[in-house]
């Protein structure tokens, strides 16, 4: 069983209350940071513990926290990012809705770090139910002087509001967040600047998710190193990850970034495997952005070697035989699942959801949809999958915001892979209405070229 | 019939400092910067696109959405996509994407690839394709024709044909008043009509409504766009999603002849200055007077934009003094047929006889009129107008009569 960090106590009965996650050894951290170290040790210990950004990007945290700018007079911002609304994600959900009061205790320590006396959690609109928990939370920390002013005594002043968003998944982008916390048309911004010079209110502004302030806690309890010492390489700490799809357990899991996969997938200790007897297909490793794979790929890296679930492993072989960590939203597709009807699903959220701001994205995201929906149905030709191809590559990149970038990715990544599925659809088009490609060879063993 | 847009390279190098006078107020140092090999000083804070507009000609990024006198705008359409190869002398790495030039600033030592860059080039063909597959392509009916920036670039990035095979998105119409007309269809989605009505008019009625691909501008609950300054919303349109209502229909924008001319505006904010579209005595249409880049003039650092009364309710030439004609690039369709050819072209004639006389075999005059060496067509003074439709009207009338084509009837 893998040590947790985060979910340890989740399960114990009223944790959600103050009075029980205090007694458990909640805001332990609060105290530590704020009586005995100085908000640069904060800062330091964080950057000691290798953490990186949970929200997808994963970006070490504390070096974007060292880019804060901070100039004399102007106020600094933390804001939390809970617009969680990647598809296959929702292990920030969990966390703020069983334990509440480590998102705000992560919160208070790293406003501390931050010097934000005023810090924002921006939730997704769909979670309406969890801004009331956090709320209670935040009302029960102010009245035992974890929040609010001059927190135990420090002269540390620290208010957390919550914003509600009205769902849209750009808001999940960092700069269209703080355009929507701002009251305006969730557009993102074109950077530079980054939100680290002029972020909210036009002043220096750190965003960052859930996960990533929660485990902050750990970090200041036990020690930057210690928490390093947990996972490999890079990829240090727990990480959240929220399988769903096919498999028998799906749900929330925390893991410490060493084993492998398989284990992930097949272990009874966390998704127990593939229900019926189907075979494994394909998976999206890090939410629905993130390349898919097939699962000889998934499975062992192109070098022949066993894929872990952590950034660096997870990421061999660039996107050409590769994927990402991403946000940990780990969708499993058995052999009986289309790869071009779930890349049309996908294409289709990104159509919705894209702002319109910037023309290859408005445009791109509907025509690939379009043009994906034309094969699903078998109308398809040969050549829209090289147009689909060609499509995705003026996209990616050519964007204001990374949504143009994960438009495209599923798509190349489908096509990369699963082309013989794509030209099985266009060539029987009235069989691929009835039945589907199968599992075919994508479970196949990867030959490994030999090396002399 | 291609079709090129005005107002481009009329003007010379020197004319850039109307422009800068906007952004850069202060020049303290000079930074080097080479676009496609030519390397410029520019001022700190200089965008890479302005260092591309000091330069001109080929190397200036197409831009649809940055409007230098508009605070904000810029970064959205990405047509104006550059590589930098070099970010600047003290940091040489590459940029590792492409970077909207009109937002980005330029770096001391900082080299970057226009045309030069084969990556820029198929990105912005990329970029064109997105902007046209939701296009009408309603140009002979479009009021924009002619002087459109989509047009422009079309012609200059665009493929012949399309590989869209699905239906353009269509929007309900709407109406927001009655000066200015809305073809959603049309629009790109640049934002520059939203920075005009936050920047020059006194409050934003409209906004962009819905998002990604079935955005839409529009003022929510139908009200009617109505501000002194609104109808400059209309003039920094790239594409004919916004025009004119009091010229809708009324004319193609070649058949008219722009002239610059002034009246004395009470409206303070008003500089009075305007090009005059006329056809004969009769003012078609009155717009800012615009610089090589499409953009409104300034005059004196001050953007010349005009109010609704000039635009709109001044259509009569004694309104206003006419200066003179106004300069068109002689690459624009706006300059066509309306005036004289200035050097007579060369004859070719007697070099290829070498002094021979050649026989006549039929004297082609004898039987056509149209052909006749003493009509000189490229004669007829301006552009035509509606005295001369009657007149030539009367002229076939009084032909056909007694004969037509030279034939006996």
């Amino acid at each position: 069983m893998a040590r947790k960090l985060l979910l340890e106590k989740a399960h114990v009965e009223g944790i959600r209350g103050f009075d029980v996650y205090r007694r458990e050894g909640g805001y332990r951290s609060v105290e530590k940071a704020l009586k005995s170290m100085s908000p640069d040790q904060v800062t330091d210990e964080v950057k000691k513990s290798g953490l990186r950004g949970r929200g997808g990007a994963g970006f070490p945290t504390g070096m974007k926290w060292s880019f804060l700018a901070k100039p004399e007079g102007v106020a600094r911002y933390l804001v939390c990012n809970a617009d969680e609304s990647e598809p296959g994600t929702f292990k920030d959900r969990y966390l703020m809705e069983f334990i509440p009061h480590l998102l705000i205790e992560g919160m208070v320590v790293s406003s501390f770090a931050l010097g934000s006396h005023v810090s924002y959690i921006y939730i997704r609109g769909e979670y309406a139910w969890i801004v009331d928990i956090l709320e209670q939370a935040i009302a029960e920390a102010k009245q035992n002087g974890f929040l609010g002013k001059n927190i135990l005594g420090s002269g540390f002043d620290c208010e957390i509001y919550v914003q509600r968003g009205a769902g849209a998944y750009i808001c999940g982008e960092e700069t269209a967040l703080l355009e929507s916390l701002e009251g305006k048309r969730g557009n993102p911004r074109i950077k530079p600047p980054f939100p680290a010079v002029k972020g909210v209110w036009d002043c220096p502004t750190v965003v960052n998710n859930v996960e990533t302030l929660a485990a902050v806690v750990p970090i200041i309890n036990d020690g930057g190193e210690e928490f390093a010492k947990i996972g490999v390489g890079k990829s240090t700490g727990t990480k959240l990850i929220s399988a769903c799809g096919n498999i028998n357990k799906p749900g929330v899991y925390e893991i410490d970034m060493t084993i492998s996969v398989e284990e992930f997938i097949y272990s009874d200790e966390y998704c127990g495997g593939i229900p019926n007897g189907k075979r494994l297909k394909a998976c999206i490793p890090g939410g629905s952005s993130v390349p898919i794979l097939p699962a000889n790929l998934l499975l062992s890296t192109a070098k022949g070697e066993k894929r872990l679930m952590n950034y660096e492993s997870l990421s061999d072989g660039g996107f050409a035989t590769g994927s990402m960590m991403g946000s940990g939203g780990f969708i499993v597709l058995d052999e009986t699942q289309c790869v071009v009807k779930h890349t049309y699903t996908l294409a289709r959220f990104y159509r919705h959801e894209s702002c319109g701001q910037c023309s290859p994205c408005r445009e791109g995201t509907g025509w690939m949809e379009k043009i994906l929906l034309s094969i699903e149905k078998g109308q398809g030709k040969i050549s829209d999958i090289d147009l689909l191809w060609d499509i995705q590559r003026k996209i990616e990149g050519n964007t204001i915001c990374p949504l143009g970038d994960a438009a495209a990715w599923p798509v190349a990544a489908a096509i990369r892979h699963f082309r013989d599925e794509f030209e099985w659809h266009v060539n029987h088009p009235e069989e691929c209405l009835r039945s589907n490609y199968g599992l075919a060879h994508y479970a196949d063993p990867i030959r490994v070229p030999e090396t002399v | 019939m291609p079709i090129r847009s005005g107002f481009q390279k009329q003007y010379k190098k020197s004319d850039s400092i109307y422009y800068m006078a906007d952004e850069i107020k202060t020049a303290t140092a000079t930074f080097k910067v080479t676009i496609d090999n030519i390397t410029i000083d520019v001022a700190p804070g200089t965008s890479i696109l302005q260092a591309a507009r000091i330069i001109g000609g080929d190397v200036t990024p197409p831009a649809m959405c940055y409007y230098s006198k508009l605070q904000g705008s810029g970064g959205k359409c990405r047509t104006c996509l550059v590589e930098v190869a070099a970010g600047s002398t003290a940091d040489p790495r590459p940029m590792p994407k492409l970077v909207a030039s009109c937002r980005t600033n330029v770096m001391d030592g900082m080299i970057v690839k226009n045309i030069t860059s084969e990556k820029v080039t198929d990105a912005r063909n990329g970029v064109v394709e997105f902007l046209l597959i939701n296009h009408p392509l309603d140009c002979p009916i479009c009021d924009q024709a002619g002087e459109c920036h989509l047009q422009d670039l079309g012609y200059e990035h665009g493929k012949a044909g399309t590989r869209y095979e699905f239906a353009r998105r269509t929007f309900a119409k709407e109406d927001i008043g009655p000066y200015i007309q809305l073809h959603m269809t049309r629009c790109i989605l640049c934002y520059r009509c939203t920075f005009v009505a936050d920047q020059i008019t006194d409050s934003r009625v409209h906004g962009i409504v819905d998002r990604g691909d079935h955005a839409a501008i529009s003022t929510y609950i139908s009200k009617a766009i109505d501000n002194d300054f609104s109808g400059n919303m209309i003039d920094v349109c790239p594409v004919g999603a916004l025009t004119d209502k009091t010229f809708r229909f009324k004319n193609r924008v070649w058949f008219t002849k722009p002239v610059d001319a002034h009246r004395n505006c009470s409206n303070p904010k008003c500089c009075g200055k305007a090009t005059l579209w006329l056809r004969g005595n009769e003012v078609f249409r009155v717009t800012a007077r615009k610089d090589e880049w499409g953009e409104v003039q300034s005059y004196d650092g001050k953007t010349g934009w005009i109010c609704n009364t000039c635009r709109f309710d001044s259509k009569k030439t004694s309104d206003w003094t006419i200066e003179g004609l106004t300069q068109i690039s002689r690459h624009s369709v706006l300059g066509a047929n309306k005036y004289k050819t200035l050097e007579m072209p060369k004859e070719t004639l007697p070099a290829v006889l070498k002094g021979r006389s050649p026989k006549l075999m039929m004297n082609i005059h004898n039987v056509s009129e149209v052909n006749n060496p003493n009509i000189e067509l490229s004669a007829i003074n301006g552009p035509s107008h509606s005295e001369d439709f009657e007149r030539s009207a009367e002229h076939v009338k009084g032909a056909g009569e007694s004969t037509q084509w030279g034939m006996k009837k």
